[in-house]
């Protein structure tokens, strides 16, 4: 069960590094068009944006195939664009409009798509854990090898119903892989004021469950990372956690003025660490991709951005009656209540 | 282009702020991420960040300025060698600012709202034909054979809970289950109320219709918000898109001598929320038919039974298949004089009282809605105008009670007709005592029913 690190380099195509540029680029432009909208006054309440942890849900998005499930937390925007959700319903989500994925009532913590299986965006850290791995419980049930990636944060994982659900996700061998994505600060507060050890992927080992730790920043370690874990997974052999090092350039939401942190830490990470600016490294110098394709791929990237935004505002409010409807499924036939 | 920065909005609640300081100058060439002024919104000050690159046209509201409205206008952001001022001139006169949006509906519950109350009148056809063959059984038994004929029906039903299966249930609601269906579906789970609520939440969000047994619903108070937020609040959240087909199920209320922390109704609790069904039964026949409707409902249910009365035998129907609809009382006794109210055991105070009150001449109606949400307001309603009088009665505490949202709905819909205040009886405003006879007291008693009643009609 010792944890091992990944550091090799992962046998990738061209074409699968310039999906991995194209992926985590949506999800930046997105999340700074999303920041604008707020400012604008557009996206009201609470807004997390992903900008800097890109490479978490592309890596693990990577090993994915049709059939697998993903739940997360309310820091999910990255995640819906990654698992193939549409830019332009989850931008009209943030703006509670009747085009949204919830049409308008879930907002930015709370979206689903069952077409692309996500299962949110929920809003109470936590609570996602025990219920990625009922999912990844229905898949066993049904007796398929699909498998579920359940991620929570740094601070999620110091809430009890983890251990309850690592305990039980052992115990019943659920094909669910746990991702911890660590981005150092709960909220405000850094993993060493809050957590007593700091190797998160050691956490499952009580329950014998196996962990990783892989570079959050690196889309390629964590592409392999997530190939071992869902082999794990498909086989049969139970959980796998992933603690996957990562870190957010903007503050916890849109309200938070990070003072928490100096902002060379944060400058340092950007310069020397940022995801995309790896990935295209590789490309440049690898000679996959020239400038002038990379810039074609940025202006085809703001395109999709932009119309989003616009979707976005030009998507009417809801009806006023979608405020009674969804409380209650009547799908299966029932006993009327009249 | 050109393109206006606009005073940003920073918190979901700022509606101004002072623009502090500007980090950058007229002229100076920015990139996405650096920060270029430092904006003080009520609670902190803010690092205001460029989103593109490009170069600063022109600055439009100075440092220091205080009381700048969101969306404001502050700067120009351009591509280098633009005309700046041509810029700002035409970005002037463009189109209203999102401010002028229209403002997110305040009080939308509109008249035309679907979800109010629903006052129909009453559905007083018979549970089953007259003359249908019936046999004895305990409320403990109905629950049994409800599960073991529904997990027949659909395999994807399965059961899940402490000592449910090898142990055959802590209270032998499950006895049998695990011979006839195996572990696979019927699972112990470790004591561990929050973890595996919702794990049976996400079993539910991937197309299976999990039954959780609390031992009791106590200690499902460790998995409220997997019960609350997660069960009853996902098909709102996501549009219709996905939900939760499950039932909650367990004893309910003080049994003998469990003192505070095992003795406590929840039926108050649940029935306040929007997305969770509350059913609530007394009798065998209506435990098994409610608790069918309940494993075949598509919502989460909620199905509070009773420890007391698991042991006590009632007469179900002999009909194959045998359900109940939600949101159907069932008129126990049928009077003229006062109506009674009531759900769960509460039932046994309210019959009681009936029996003695008829000896003495006073004809009671006694109602058991057997579903707390929906609630069968019709029926009530109906008997209420007949009778003019009413009692609730309940086990839990009384305030925010069951009978206090009767009381308010029978006054708002019937007070012409009413002849007494509507009283409700319920259990005493005390954590449950231990002592006996303490706790005798501190639960309803068919005594304070029948005086409830003689100040209503006023003997």
């Amino acid at each position: 069960m010792a944890a091992k690190k990944s550091q090799k380099k992962s046998n990738v195509s061209a074409e699968e590094l310039l999906e991995y540029y194209r992926d985590m680029l949506l999800i930046r432009r997105f999340e700074e068009k999303a920041g604008q909208l707020y400012g604008m006054g557009l996206i009201g309440g609470f807004c997390h944006l992903y900008i800097g942890q890109e490479a978490v849900v592309v890596g693990l998005e990577a090993a994915a195939k049709e059939g697998d499930k993903r739940i997360t937390s309310y820091r999910d925007h990255g995640h819906m664009l990654a698992c193939g959700m549409d830019p332009k319903g989850v931008m009209a989500e943030l703006t509670g409009r009747e085009g949204g994925y919830s049409k308008g009532k879930g907002g930015s913590m709370h979206m689903f798509s069952s077409e692309k299986h996500f299962y949110g965006g929920h809003g109470i850290v936590g609570a996602q854990v025990p219920l990625g791995a009922g999912l990844a419980f229905s898949d066993k049930y049904k007796g398929n090898d699909n498998v579920t990636f359940t991620y929570f944060g740094d601070g999620a994982a110091n809430q009890g119903q983890i251990y309850e659900t690592f305990n039980m996700a052992a115990l019943w061998d659920l094909p669910v892989i746990f991702v911890i994505e660590n981005n150092q600060y709960a909220m405000g507060t850094s993993q060493k004021r809050s957590t007593s050890t700091p190797d998160l992927y050691t956490r499952g080992e009580a329950f014998g469950i196996p962990g990783e730790i892989v570079d959050g920043m690196n889309v390629l370690a964590v592409k392999e990372a997530s190939e071992k874990a869902v082999a794990h997974c498909r086989a049969g052999k139970g959980p796998y956690v992933l603690e996957v090092k990562t870190y957010r350039y903007r503050g916890h939401s849109m309200s938070d003025p990070a003072k928490y942190r100096t902002r060379d830490e944060v400058q340092k990470m950007r310069d020397e660490r940022d995801p995309i600016e790896q990935v295209r490294d590789l490309l440049l110098t690898g000679k996959h991709a020239s400038e002038d394709d990379l810039k074609a791929i940025d202006k085809d990237i703001k395109a999709v951005v932009n119309e989003s935004a616009e979707f976005a505002k030009e998507s009417p409010e809801p009806d006023l009656s979608e405020l009674w409807t969804d409380i209650y499924a009547d799908d299966l036939p029932q006993a009327s209540a009249s | 282009m050109a393109t206006e920065l606009l005073m940003p909005a920073l918190s979901p609640t700022m509606e101004e702020g002072t623009l502090a300081k500007w980090l950058v100058k007229e002229g100076d060439e920015v990139k996405s991420g650096d920060i270029i002024a430092e904006i003080e919104t009520d609670k902190a000050t803010m690092e205001f960040e460029a989103v593109d690159d490009g170069v600063i046209g022109k600055i439009l509201v100075a440092e220091g300025t205080e009381g700048v409205k969101v969306n404001t206008p502050i700067a120009i952001v351009g591509e280098e060698g633009e005309d700046m001022e041509a810029a700002a001139s035409s970005t002037a006169s463009a189109e209203a600012t999102p401010s002028d949006e229209p403002a997110a509906p305040a009080v939308a519950r509109s008249d035309s709202g679907s979800g109010a109350i629903d006052f129909a009148p009453s559905d007083r056809s018979p549970d089953y034909p007259e003359g249908t063959e019936m046999k004895t059984m305990t409320v403990r038994e109905a629950l049994n054979e409800a599960m073991v004929e529904e997990m027949e029906r659909d395999d994807t039903v399965f059961l899940m809970g402490e000592e449910v299966a090898e142990y055959q249930g802590a209270y032998k609601i499950s006895q049998g289950l695990l011979d006839k269906f195996g572990e696979k579906r019927v699972i112990d789970t470790p004591i561990t109320e929050h973890g595996f609520t919702g794990v049976a939440v996400g079993a539910a969000f991937g197309g299976l219709r999990p039954i959780v047994e609390f031992m009791t619903w106590n200690f499902a108070m460790q998995a409220m918000d997997q019960i609350i937020n997660s069960a009853a609040k996902t098909l709102y959240m996501s549009g219709g898109q996905m939900g939760a087909p499950m039932v909650f199920r367990g004893a309910n209320g003080a049994a003998a001598r469990v003192a505070a922390q095992h003795s406590q109704d929840y039926a108050a609790w649940y029935a306040m929320v929007p997305g969770l069904k509350v059913v609530m039964p007394y009798t065998a026949a209506d435990a098994k038919g409610l608790l069918k409707t309940a494993i075949r409902d598509p919502n989460p249910i909620i199905f509070l039974e009773n420890e007391i009365l698991y042991g006590r035998s009632f007469e179900v129907p002999k009909i194959d298949d045998f359900t109940i609809p939600f949101g159907k009382a069932r008129v126990a006794v049928e009077g003229t004089d006062v109506t009674i109210v009531s759900f769960g055991i509460g039932m046994q105070y309210a019959m009681e009282a009936a029996e003695k009150l008829a000896q003495d001449g006073v004809s009671a109606e006694v109602i058991d809605l057997r579903t707390l949400r929906p609630i069968d307001y019709g029926t009530v309603l109906e008997s209420v105008k007949k009778t003019n009088r009413c009692v609730t009665v309940e086990e839990g505490w009384p305030v925010g009670s069951i009978g206090n949202h009767l009381g308010a709905t029978i006054m708002q819909q019937a007070f012409d007709y009413l002849d007494a205040p509507v009283i409700n009886c319920t259990g005493k405003d005390v954590p449950m005592p231990y002592a006996a006879n303490l706790e005798k007291h501190a639960l309803i008693t068919t005594d304070e029913v029948i005086e409830a009643v003689n100040q209503v009609t006023y003997r």
